[in-house]
């Protein structure tokens, strides 16, 4: 692998930049794996690196029905913070945060993580108060999280509607400083070209259509590029997540919903944190290039369309224009939609299942992008061990049976 | 947006009704014979299917009432509506 570096730039600028290596290879799948991974989401990607990066297990695929990174992956607003409220959650989403703030370094590929602080904010006096329990709850698991009264919001973001007047008026906010942003692409090709550079075969236009079994153990996979036979299969799959369980005679306690996100025109720099509403409903900040990038919620039904509808677009735009009036004169650019998996409880499934060598990643629904290092760390520990990790012990498909949920409905705040 | 066919109203905007999930979700007539695995089925698990699906609507804004509708959950291509009881109504659907 050639290291991206200053003099690699110099290098190559001066041959116009026509001779920079692939990042990462197209091969042909092998008759023959230790292990498969359907799905080259984010998620995938990382799982593929750390199995060979953490536990020397190279011999890996990574198989993907599209492009990598053009599932949830690359439609997401890219919000990333701990904050959550329970201890398993905590352990996980901090796991994954701490991965972030060295991931550039630790892949030589700028992610552009920008912890530029996420604000959430308090529209009544219950929200204040569920807000103090959160953070003291947050603070507890050594998770950096403070509250901040309505001038000090004021003074972060100047452009929001801190008026009284206001129909759900900003009464405070819970600020995580050490979240924020990062590329979404970059984190899906710097796991994809880490993995690579370790051996893992990424095979992109490759559709996985059943999942083969003999005797209660895995076998492999059947694919659109022939069967190709493993050792152990992960399956990362995300909104089809249903589907592939299907294949291996599995029921999942998910549901596959579209979720949207949208994109104004680029402006002058104006917002430069992360600002979340629950009561109202909306998430926003504002990219490098300028543009408002701006998440809404899922449509109610079930759907596998990667759209969702208008009115859903029209609530977003209702919330935040009642926060930032100032945006109200701002064109959309673009919308696009993605099909979330959610789960009963808005926490995730990273677990063995009734089949021996066969695992599930998924349940991440609206809101895991900012667990991706941190889901295939752990994933690859699950399957590399044929056992959880302690931090995703917890997250086993038998909890819905024995009744311990983990329910995060209230920390997720709105989805994303 | 989806147009929904109310069984008893006919052909209103998605924003007038409710989602109700997966149809044919049958409450255990015995819930004390039912294991815990059996029990996590019931209350959890779900088909979620990618085509043709039968599920449940309620007519929020309008007459108030439940009935089925199979959609196919990739295109939102409209399938049949149907009611509960199987008691057809006479109003256009
Ligand atoms: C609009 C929107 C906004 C969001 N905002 C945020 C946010 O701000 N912060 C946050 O943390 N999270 C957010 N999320 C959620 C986040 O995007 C996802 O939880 C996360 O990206 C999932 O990653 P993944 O790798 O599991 O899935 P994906 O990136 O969807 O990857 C799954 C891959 O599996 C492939 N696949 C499917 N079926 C098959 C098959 N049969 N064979 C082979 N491959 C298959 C798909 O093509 C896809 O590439 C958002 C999601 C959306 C849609
Ligand atoms: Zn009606």
């Amino acid at each position: 692998m050639q290291r991206y570096s200053i003099f690699s730039l110099a290098r190559n600028a001066l041959t116009g930049h026509r001779n920079w290596p692939q990042a990462w290879r197209s091969p042909a799948p092998k008759p023959e794996y230790d292990v498969v991974i359907v799905g080259g989401g984010g998620h995938g990607l990382a799982t593929a690196y750390y199995l060979a990066a953490e536990h020397g297990i190279s011999n890996v695929a990574v198989l993907e029905k599209g492009w990598i990174g053009g599932g949830n992956t690359g439609r997401n607003t890219t919000i990333i913070r701990s904050n959550y409220l329970w201890d398993e959650s905590a352990a996980i989403y901090e796991k994954s945060l701490q991965l972030y703030e060295g991931l550039s370094r630790e892949l030589n590929f700028n992610i552009m993580l920008s912890q530029r602080g996420v604000l959430n904010l308090a529209h009544n006096e219950h929200d204040l108060k569920e807000m103090s329990r959160r953070v003291r709850a947050i603070r507890g698991n050594g998770v950096d999280s403070e509250i901040l009264s309505p001038a000090e919001i004021e003074k972060l973001v100047p452009a929001i509607n801190i008026s009284r007047d206001l129909r759900y008026p900003i009464l405070g906010a819970s600020l995580q400083r050490r979240g924020g942003v990062a590329r979404h692409d970059a984190v899906a090709w710097g796991f994809a070209r880490g993995a690579d550079d370790r051996g893992v075969d990424i095979v992109q236009n490759c559709e996985v259509t059943g999942i083969t079994r003999q005797g209660g153990r895995v076998t492999g996979v059947e694919t659109t590029l022939g069967p190709v036979k493993a050792g152990k299969v992960g399956v990362v799959v995300a909104g089809h997540a249903s589907v592939l369980a299907e294949m291996a005679g599995l029921r999942l306690p998910i549901d596959s919903h579209p979720l949207q996100a949208m994109v104004s025109e680029p402006i002058k720099p104006v917002l430069d944190c992360v600002v979340m509403s629950n009561a109202v409903h909306v998430y926003v900040s504002q990219s490098d290039k300028g543009e408002l990038v701006i998440g809404a919620g899922i449509d109610s039904f079930n759907s596998y369309a990667q759209r969702g509808s208008w009115h859903v677009i029209e609530g977003q735009m209702g919330a935040l224009v009642e926060l930032f009036p100032i945006f109200s004169r701002l064109r959309l650019m673009r919308s696009w939609g993605g099909i979330v998996d959610t789960c009963p409880d808005a926490s995730p499934i990273l677990s063995k299942t009734p089949v021996d060598g066969l695992y599930f990643n998924c349940g991440w629904g609206t809101g895991g992008f900012k667990a991706t290092p941190g889901s295939g760390w752990a994933f690859a520990h699950t399957i590399a061990r044929d056992e959880p990790h302690p931090i995703n012990a917890a997250f086993s498909l038998d909890r819905f049976t024995t009744g311990a949920l983990i329910d995060e409905h209230g920390a997720a705040a709105v989805a994303h | 947006m989806l147009l929904i066919h109310c069984p008893y109203c006919g052909p209103r905007d998605e924003t007038e009704f409710g989602y109700g999930g997966e149809a044919d979700i049958a409450r255990p007539l015995e819930p004390e014979a039912l294991s815990d695995a059996e029990w996590a089925d019931y209350v959890f698990m779900r088909t979620n299917t990618r085509g043709r699906f039968k599920e449940q609507w309620v007519h929020s804004h309008g007459c108030g009432r439940w009935f089925t509708m199979v959609r196919n959950t990739v295109t939102h291509e409209r399938g049949e509506t149907g009611v509960f009881g199987g008691v057809e109504p006479e109003a256009d659907g």
